[in-house]
């Protein structure tokens, strides 16, 4: 009986610290979020999204970023999901499970996702801009600096790099929830493999597509260290009209004015303000896509 | 049994004889697509040979000889490169920046750590000495690399990466130390004992954290982590290797979560069944059978988080402090091999030896994580495979 019971303790310690375990992780969560919201939700307005900033900085809004945000997102995304769709798609379809090729690929894509993404700003800097932009600057501009420099254009490339794993990944999931026997009736109907991949396949995973793309805007959106010198610029007037400008991010926005503002106290709303539409940006893609995700694990095991 | 027959129907159906019929007649469409398939596929294998390649190409001519004032200008892209970042992009940069990072982080900071004002002194000096001038022997550059002064920007620049490299180890150790058991013990929780309702808080709450982007974690922990800690734990320097590391845990708690998560639940049921039967209950089972079936998967787990937190720029450039101090103190502001890359890149000349430095760096991050990488992927998953399938 007292064994029993000692025994009972010992299960209520363990189960009771994993459980307190999660809690702390939830509630680290719920405090960060809270204390984000609370801090900027007077600062949300209207003007605070569709204004420049003013004052150097210490007043106004956020537009420029936000602007910049997104164009650099979509640029990212023009530029990964294809890529990282056709990739997912060899790797489901053509290459055989233990092939060396696919294994290597595969590798490649898991080493590319751990990579740290200041690397790839590095890189960014070492390819984009001094290989690839200063050639084209000397056979196409006669040496007239253009592409050999900071642009939005190499920053969403680099940010397409970082994002690509994530793409593949997901697209490889959704890839797999294709019934093979759909496959196989298509091929038996007479439609050759690229037909079936085409017109059966990529349409019945076109959910899984999308999560890719949603979680890597998620992620191309709040990362800043890729960019911090491959494009982005502290504050710029215009908003960037052509693939040569430098821009504003939202991520960078926050960075600037938390260690490099001239006064920090005075733009701590704007601070707050920031991070929380950040925040919030992120925060609506990775639901929609923990949803996405969530109906396609449910089709599965249908 | 019943996944063997699956397996090989699986493997008949990829060069089946359905697909052999349908290669009677050929077919340049299917020919073509098949072959920009796999041509983009090798893309991601490209990607990373060209960033060996490039990081390298540009940390290389530190290990040259002596570089001739002719070398950093054709580097540079004639003169307009010559001019900094901070001045291409735009006046402003160049004047805030100048405001260095001690002072933004404390002035308490500067204070404190007497020793390390000379550091700070050589930041304020980098805007007075022209940038890049008067040191172009790689050679003394090369000498000083394995010392702990990290002086980059003076008459005499210095660059000591020791001081960085233990910077780094301190806050991946402090990191570690709060997140892995945090995360481990979570993981267990949610694989053996949660019911269907608290999985389903969980799971959604760690996705979230890991879309979390590492400037808002870092703007937290800069703004209000930073003061809450010092309060509790009464120290000097508001920002410290402390902050920076339970921040940069916060980081990694979703990756040391997910992959922990799943090796457990790849434990085979009948693990489960086999310890039920012999009378041990839901804990011990727990404890004593399932964790430790899955500790590879647990070891690969923290190797990746170590490489999150190794790599990590943006808290680290917000919550560390940013002084090259040297001890073993978790409470002395930090600076690690990466905010060092992403506080410094946008200053130097292009083609400066300072420059060629801070890419030296980048690849020692980028062996570092490739390694770990390695290490996780090939020596871990056999591992697991080899304990879990009792071969």
């Amino acid at each position: 009986m007292i064994k029993s019971f000692k025994k009972n303790i010992k299960g209520i310690l363990i189960e009771g610290l994993t459980l307190s375990s999660a809690v702390v992780i939830i509630a680290i969560v719920v405090v960060m979020v809270t204390v984000i919201v609370i801090g900027g939700k007077n600062q949300i307005s209207w003007e605070f999204l569709t204004s420049f900033p003013e004052d150097g900085m210490t007043k106004g809004g956020i537009f420029p970023a936000i602007y910049g945000t997104a164009l650099l997102v979509i640029i990212m995304s023009i530029a990964a999901v294809p890529f990282g769709t056709i990739t997912a798609i060899y790797l489901t379809e053509y290459a055989k499970e233990n092939s060396i090729i696919a294994k290597t690929i595969r590798f490649a894509v898991r080493t590319l996702a751990v990579i740290p993404s200041i690397i790839y700003g590095l890189f960014g800097l070492g390819f984009f801009i001094k290989f690839v932009g200063t050639t084209m600057d000397s056979t196409f501009l006669g040496g007239h600096l253009k592409w050999g420099q900071p642009n939005i254009l190499w920053a969403s490339l680099t940010m397409a790099l970082l994002t690509l794993p994530v793409v593949i990944v997901s697209v490889e999931e959704a890839l797999k929830t294709v019934p093979d026997d759909l496959r196989a009736a298509s091929l038996a109907l007479g439609a050759t493999k690229w037909q079936t991949i085409w017109k059966v396949v990529i349409p019945g995973s076109i959910s899984g597509i999308m999560t890719g793309t949603i979680l890597a805007v998620s992620r191309g959106a709040g990362e800043v260290a890729p960019i911090l010198f491959t494009g982005v610029a502290y504050y710029v007037a215009t908003l960037p009209a052509s693939f040569s400008d430098q821009f504003m991010v939202l991520g960078y926005h926050i960075y600037v004015m938390t260690t490099q503002s001239a006064n920090v106290d005075k733009t701590l709303p704007i601070q707050f303000g920031t991070t929380l539409v950040l925040l919030a940006l992120t925060f609506i893609l990775n639901i929609s896509a923990i949803i996405l995700r969530y109906r396609i694990r449910k089709k599965k095991i249908n | 049994m019943a996944n063997k027959t699956k397996m090989s129907k699986r493997s008949e159906l990829k060069d089946s004889q359905l697909i052999d019929i349908t290669k009677k007649k050929f077919r340049w469409g299917d020919f073509l697509a098949e072959k920009v398939i796999k041509g983009v596929a090798f893309l991601s294998i490209t990607i990373i040979v060209l960033i060996f390649v490039f990081v390298f190409r540009e940390a290389f001519p530190i290990f040259s000889s002596s570089k001739s004032a002719d070398q950093v200008m054709s580097a540079g892209n004639t003169a307009a490169g010559q001019e900094t970042y901070g001045e291409v992009t735009d006046k402003p940069v160049v004047q805030d920046a100048q405001e260095t990072y001690g002072e933004v982080t404390d002035i308490k900071d500067k204070e404190v750590k007497s020793k390390d004002s000379l550091t700070a002194q050589a930041d304020d000096e980098k805007y007075t000495v022209s940038a890049g001038s008067g040191f172009d022997d790689n050679q003394s550059a090369l000498k000083t690399v394995l010392t702990k002064d990290w002086v980059p920007v003076s008459q005499k620049p210095r660059y000591g990466i020791l001081s960085l490299i233990v910077g780094t180890f301190k806050i991946t150790i402090i990191s570690m130390l709060f997140a892995a058991p945090l995360a481990i013990m979570a993981a267990l929780y949610t694989a053996s004992f949660a019911g269907k309702r608290m999985k389903e808080i969980i799971k959604p709450t760690i996705e979230l954290l890991a879309g979390f982007p590492s400037v808002v974690i870092g703007f937290f922990a800069l703004m209000i982590l930073a003061s809450v800690l010092q309060s509790v734990f009464h120290y000097d320097t508001r920002l410290n290797a402390f902050v920076g590391g339970i921040a940069m845990g916060i980081a990694a708690i979703p990756i040391i979560f997910t992959i922990t998560e799943d090796a457990l639940t790849a434990v085979p049921n009948s693990f489960y069944q086999a310890s039920l039967a012999l009378g041990a209950s839901k804990w011990q089972t727990a404890f004593f059978v399932i964790l430790p079936a899955a500790t590879p998967g647990i070891f690969a787990a923290i190797l990746l988080g170590i490489g999150r937190v190794f790599g990590e720029t943006m808290i680290a450039l917000m919550a560390t402090g940013n002084a090259a101090l040297m001890d073993l103190n978790p409470f002395t502001s930090v600076r690690t091999l990466a905010a060092t890359i992403g506080a410094e890149m946008a200053e130097v000349v292009f083609g400066d030896t300072h420059y060629n430095v801070l890419f030296l760096i980048g690849s020692l991050l980028f062996i570092f994580t490739f390694i770990l990488n390695a290490i996780a992927e090939f020596y871990v998953k056999g591992k697991l495979m080899k304990r879990i399938q009792g071969k």
